[in-house]
């Protein structure tokens, strides 16, 4: 889903508009909730979440379809836990890139292996430079640092500057949880109403 | 240095688990019957399918089976960091924790480097008026400032990638 699959008279849209644009409904969102921790290990798991939601198994798969038609879904999927399969080394690269070249070499770094996610995002001048990350996924340290020298020929002299942060500890992680308008009340609403 | 447990044996995932894993990070069928179709694909049956998902869970092999979710289109989310003196750390990754919206939080370090940014998280909410509004709030309870990185663009989202038994194997 990358974002020259777009019409190319859609300009960047910043996250409201996109907000307006996708278009979940009350129903949508509360599938949403129900399946994001994992969908339910059985042969009808629509029915099962159809039943969670107040809806038919027939409708949760045709509304499911539909987002991932519109690309609120973007699959899915077994997602593995790469950590408990030995990819125990994570470092986020950032990279200082030449403004005039990074739509093209952000398309190239993130094709380059071990690449699991690469995003451009604003600089914060004077103390935070870097407007390019790519996160990569070794089995050692020395593994990552093999590919973030991979990735910094290829930024050749487009790149200024580059850091590598490592992950030392997992202070919180969950799936994405689609923010209710209600903080804290996954612990104290057990009894879910949305 | 992880919170988390170590990494499994790969001996301890046979032939058909390793396919299922290979096959269906990138995406299993949205129909009406989704195990089942995965079962004829791999001349299983839905309940040996089912029973293998179920331990690969149990396992922490696989983090869940479901869907994936765009961040931008699921609502508003962006990528925050602080930087915080080391041995209060933790006291602050609670309150960042706490914080409504907070999905994710990493201790980060950087080995030749002291004084960086040592908390990233994502925070996430319904729309984008009410991220500005709880990261300003965090940022007041927190009384650092939190550098802000939304995705300006994507070039490349895939938690998957192949996954070298062998070499697993051998570790």
């Amino acid at each position: 889903m990358s974002v020259s699959t777009c019409p190319s008279s859609t300009p960047i849209v910043d996250d409201a508009q996109r907000c307006d644009a996708r278009g979940l409904d009350a129903v949508d969102r509360a599938i949403v909730l129900a399946t994001q921790a994992g969908l339910p290990l059985v042969p009808d798991p629509w029915g099962a979440v159809g039943r969670e939601v107040g809806i038919s198994g027939a409708e949760v798969l045709e509304r499911m379809q539909a987002m991932q038609a519109n690309g609120v879904i973007r699959r899915v999927a077994a997602v593995p836990n790469h950590y408990r399969l030995g990819y125990v080394a994570n470092g986020m690269t950032v990279w200082d890139v030449d403004d005039m070249q990074i739509e093209r070499l952000g398309r190239e770094v993130a094709a380059i292996e071990g690449v699991s996610h690469c995003y451009r995002r604003p600089r914060h001048l004077p103390h935070w430079p870097y407007n390019l990350f790519a996160m990569l996924h070794g089995r050692s340290r020395e593994e990552v640092e093999r590919q973030a020298e991979v990735l910094r020929r290829r930024l050749g002299d487009a790149c200024r500057d580059h850091r590598i942060l490592y992950s030392s500890r997992i202070l919180k992680k969950t799936g994405l949880r689609l923010a209710g308008k209600r903080p804290n009340d996954a612990a104290t609403n057990a009894g879910r109403r949305s | 240095m992880h919170c988390q447990a170590p990494s499994i044996k790969a001996e301890d995932l046979d032939a058909l688990d390793r396919r299922l894993i290979d096959s269906y990070q990138r995406g299993l069928p949205v129909c009406t019957r989704p195990f089942h179709t995965i079962a004829e694909r791999l001349g299983s049956s839905e309940e040996e399918v089912l029973a293998r998902l179920e331990r690969l869970q149990a396992m922490g092999v696989l983090s869940r089976v479901g869907p994936v979710f765009d961040h931008a289109r699921a609502g508003a989310s962006l990528l925050a960091a602080v930087a915080v003196p080391e041995a209060e750390r933790d006291a602050f990754a609670e309150l960042i924790n706490a914080a409504p919206g907070v999905n994710h939080n990493y201790a980060r370090e950087e080995p030749a480097r002291e004084h960086g940014y040592n908390l990233w998280f994502v925070m996430t909410a319904p729309d984008e008026p009410e991220l500005e509004a709880r990261l300003d709030d965090l940022e007041r309870r927190l009384g650092v400032p939190i550098l802000r990185l939304p995705m300006l663009e994507g070039y490349h989202i895939d938690l998957s990638f192949p996954i070298p038994w062998a070499e697993l194997e051998r570790a």
